[in-house]
């Protein structure tokens, strides 16, 4: 087999060529900011900006904000539908694909014909209102992979005798759902919680069309007009979006869409 | 002269020896079956015939041939997977005539030959189906007849029934022996039920921890095992320690009774302590006669198992198993009863000290 | 409430209504969130400036220069499709199944899992530092006497946005289409083998068979994820490159004339073409589900 091994081995060179040549292309350049020399100023200059804080700061709440709401959403229905509701399983997780399917492009124009300013409700009249449109956009990204991890989690432990222990006990249900499952399938909220959080920080569309003050436009506008500092930050995402990679491995998650359900 | 004959055969994996010193040689049409426990190194053995590992020493030869470094698909050997291994993305048919296919055979000649398979294997409706919608019997038969359409000069089977419900376990292994006789193809079978092995071989090589423990026909390997291993893998026995009384007159002591073997105890002394196997079914209940071996004990547990009646007898220290017919109810004997148990006095096994 | 009893206070258990309530919040989410913007989308498609009930707006996505734009789209998407399913297939076979060592199975699966994330406006910063101008790569060439902007290549056109494009693209073909290869049983290889069959035929008459499927489905997953993609381009290409999406995102922020229903239409285009790739492909992953039981 040898000229098979041959092919193999090529396929993996040009492989690690074509995904490294990037990364390495774009941290050489934003070495370059000093003339003649290679220093670090480029990101020296781009965490000394006042507007990168902010727009990654505001990108930062609005990814915590984002995973509270959709553990919120998703936990309960996940839990009653292993529970009491299996018939309701083949809808919800249809429901869970829409955002796969819809572009997001599409979506946000949506959001913006239903809930703009001459609608009944006009969220995207206020600030506030046009942060939690965004911020509802975001769950919705989020939504097929938060709801993966978490029904993932659910089912490798026993739900229903966990519940009936806990109502003997006298436990309502918030007890029942805060204390007793929510520690039990941390490993699965925590992994959706980093993707979504990868999601959200590079986010473009949303924010942009809904002119929120988010760290993807910020990206989008230093591009148009700074040289160096965009290859600076290109390496930053890269290095966010790792992080967050890790850590859910590191919760033995595993990568999302390697089991295959899309 | 010997079809298929394997000499010296080694495997090893960096310091483990997982076949060692195998050497066998089959004759022609020969039905031998390869039976020991997991990781005997019966299937590895299986697998170097077939081709798909190549022995670290040792020779292989095919019909005077040797094969020893020639690739699988070159060696016209039928081989029959224990998980069934259809191709699922072809019909019945397809499976059945792949072989032919691959051959460049003309597309007549593979029809033919199929609905001749599809007969014998007697599933002719089944032509047109996918491997998904047959049962695991119809499609191990499919299997088999798919080893068999290239006309192969051996046939390999690696513990095919295994994945079966123990109904069609039985009908399926007499169809495949019978098949097997019709055709006279010589055959090696694989696997650790030792009723299969016995009903199903003309010869069968016991393994263990890659070694042969012993070859020989069902018969031989039941009645006249050489190795504890080989009498306790197979069958049913009771094993039972005799002190060596009187090596040339047979006697023993077990359990401070006295009993006479008419078998070889080579060079045994006086006060040596041996293994000797006693099958269920060669004990009697009650008092023998002069000519045989009386042991006197206690009952301690009585089993019904529909046609025979299993009694556990309590010696000194030693348990005995017998296995009585069952005469119809009300004949089973009691917990607590003294009993007696006799036995021939070539019915006491002496074993080799493994 | 007054208890009566002497157990502990709990809170209200309506014993059949609980798991409904339980649920409510997701419903109610989806359909505030995710089903009525796009329905509302989907009727604005088809009514005019005051309500009224029209195929117009439809008919108008015809015009030369949208209907260039959707051609353009799925050119782009093709594209990137096609050759990410065909380096992500061969990666994905060659770590999987081409004898090579056994931990770049995991380095190449954890790998695609960060790259197919990566897309956006950092990979068109990362794409420009590359093959830009002054980029890396460019230079690179260069200095071997290779000037591949003499020749004609551009970054900020098709071959470079599709260049871009296949960044994510070839993991997520890894992704999608390991399971399947994975599903391919060693004892189907070695089946073959006995009855005779050299490597490529095994490959060409069972492996090929029992994966197309996947692979077809994996495709159109591609086809779908790139037609609905405006980041990468937008970044990159800016309005250049006249994709839908970009068409799109220029009729929301009013940067054309500003004709909403026309939007609504182009949305509802959108929309078709990537529903029914991933409705594609779902059909394929039953009937191979199917198959391989």
């Amino acid at each position: 087999m040898k000229s098979g091994k041959f092919g193999a081995w090529l396929a993996v060179f040009v492989g690690v060529a074509y995904f490294l040549a990037p990364l390495v292309a774009t941290f050489e350049f934003s070495l370059r900011m000093r003339r003649g020399e290679y220093s670090f100023d480029a990101y020296r200059v781009v965490f000394a900006s006042d507007s990168f804080q902010a727009s990654f700061l505001y990108s930062t709440v609005l990814a915590v904000v984002t995973i509270v709401v959709a553990i919120l959403i998703v936990v309960p229905t996940a839990y009653w539908v292993q529970l009491s509701l299996p018939r309701l399983r083949g809808i919800v997780e249809f429901t869970t694909l829409l955002p796969l399917v819809i572009p997001a492009i599409v979506l946000v124009f949506g959001y913006i014909k239903l809930y703009g300013s001459s609608s009944i409700l006009p969220l995207t009249a206020t600030s506030l209102g046009a942060d939690a449109l965004l911020m509802f956009g975001y769950v919705g990204l989020g939504l097929p992979y938060m709801y993966r991890s978490v029904e993932t989690a659910l089912r490798s432990i026993d739900v229903r005798t966990l519940t009936e222990a806990a109502e003997s006990q006298g436990a309502g249900i918030f007890t029942i759902l805060f204390r007793v499952i929510l520690p039990n399938i941390r490993s699965g909220i925590l992994s959706g919680a980093f993707l979504t959080f990868a999601i959200v920080i590079g986010e473009f569309t949303f924010a942009s069309l809904l002119d929120r003050p988010a760290f993807g436009p910020y990206l989008q506008l230093i591009g148009a007009s700074r040289a160096y500092e965009p290859s600076a930050l290109a390496i930053m995402a890269f290095a966010l979006t790792w992080a967050c990679m890790g850590l859910i491995l590191l919760l033995g998650g595993g990568a999302p869409n390697s089991t295959g359900k899309r | 002269m010997s079809f298929l004959t394997l000499t010296g055969i080694q495997k090893t994996y960096g310091a483990n020896a997982v076949v060692r010193d195998f050497d066998l040689s089959v004759e022609r049409g020969e039905f031998v079956t390869f039976l020991g426990p997991s990781g005997c190194g019966k299937t590895t053995t299986l697998r170097m015939i077939a081709g798909f590992e190549t022995p670290t020493e040792g020779s292989i030869r095919i019909d005077g041939r040797d094969v020893t470094n020639l690739r699988a698909n070159r060696r016209a050997i039928g081989m029959v997977f224990q998980a069934y291994a259809l191709f699922p993305n072809m019909t019945v048919a397809q499976n059945i005539g792949f072989g032919l296919k691959v051959a460049g055979k003309p597309a007549a000649e593979i029809k033919a030959r199929v609905g001749e398979m599809l007969a014998m294997i007697k599933l002719p409706q089944l032509a047109e189906r996918y491997p998904y919608q047959l049962s695991g019997g119809q499609q191990q038969r499919v299997s088999l007849a798919r080893a068999l359409a290239p006309s192969p000069q051996i046939l390999l089977l690696d513990e095919p029934l295994s994945a079966l419900d123990a109904r069609i376990r039985v009908s399926l292994r007499e169809e495949i022996r019978a098949l097997q006789r019709n055709l006279g193809i010589t055959t090696i079978f694989v696997t650790h039920d030792q009723e299969e092995a016995l009903s199903m071989s003309d010869r069968v090589v016991v393994m263990n921890e890659g070694a042969i423990e012993q070859v020989g026909t069902p018969s031989e390997i039941y009645n006249a095992p050489r190795t504890r291993f080989v009498a306790s893998f197979v069958g049913t026995l009771n094993l039972l320690d005799g002190t060596i009384v009187d090596a040339s007159a047979g006697a023993v002591d077990i359990d401070g009774q006295r009993a006479t073997t008419r078998r070889k105890l080579n060079g045994a002394k006086p006060g040596d302590v041996l293994a000797l196997a006693l099958r269920p079914e060669a004990l009697r209940l009650g008092e023998g006669g002069d000519d045989r071996n009386t042991l006197a004990g206690v009952i301690e547990d009585v089993s019904f198992l529909g046609a025979v009646v299993r009694v556990r007898i309590r010696l000194a220290r030693a348990a005995i198993i017998v296995d009585t017919f069952n005469r119809g109810a009300g004949a089973l004997p009691a917990r607590g009863e003294s009993i007696a148990v006799n036995f021939g006095a070539d019915d006491l096994i002496p074993l080799q000290p493994t | 409430m007054t208890a009566v009893s002497a157990t502990p206070a709990r809170s209200v258990r309506l014993p059949n209504l609980a798991p409904w309530l339980g649920v409510a919040p997701f419903f109610l989410f989806a359909m505030m969130f995710l089903i009525a913007p796009t329905a509302s989308l989907l009727v604005g498609a088809f009514q005019d400036h005051d309500g009224a009930f029209t195929f117009d707006n439809v008919l108008r996505l015809w015009q030369p220069s949208i209907r260039l734009s959707y051609l353009l789209s799925v050119e782009v998407s093709l594209a990137s499709a096609f050759f990410g399913a065909l380096i992500g297939l061969a990666l994905a076979l060659a770590v999987l199944r081409g004898g090579l060592p056994e931990w770049l199975r995991p380095t190449l699966m954890t790998f695609s899992g960060v790259a197919s994330n990566f897309a956006g406006v950092p990979l068109a910063f990362a794409f420009m530092a590359t093959l830009g101008r002054i980029g890396f790569v460019t230079i690179l060439l260069k200095s071997v006497g290779v000037d591949i902007y003499a020749a004609g290549f551009n970054l900020f056109t098709f071959t470079g946005l599709t260049l871009t494009y296949l960044y994510f693209q070839i993991p997520l073909m890894v992704l999608v289409v390991t399971p399947a290869i994975d599903g391919v049983k060693r004892e189907w290889g070695e089946a073959a083998e006995i009855l005779g069959a050299s490597r490529f035929q095994y490959w060409r008459m069972i492996v090929l068979p029992i994966l197309w499927p996947s692979i077809m489905g994996a495709s159109l997953l591609l086809f779908a994820n790139a037609f609905g993609a405006i980041a990468t381009a937008y970044a990159l290409t800016g309005s250049f490159l006249n994709i839908v999406p970009i068409l799109l995102y220029a009729q929301i922020r009013g940067d054309v004339l500003h004709d909403p229903n026309l939007g609504y239409a182009l949305a509802l285009g959108m929309l078709t073409i990537t529903g029914l790739s991933n409705l594609a492909y779902l059909y394929l992953r039953a009937r191979s589900d199917r198959w391989l039981k």
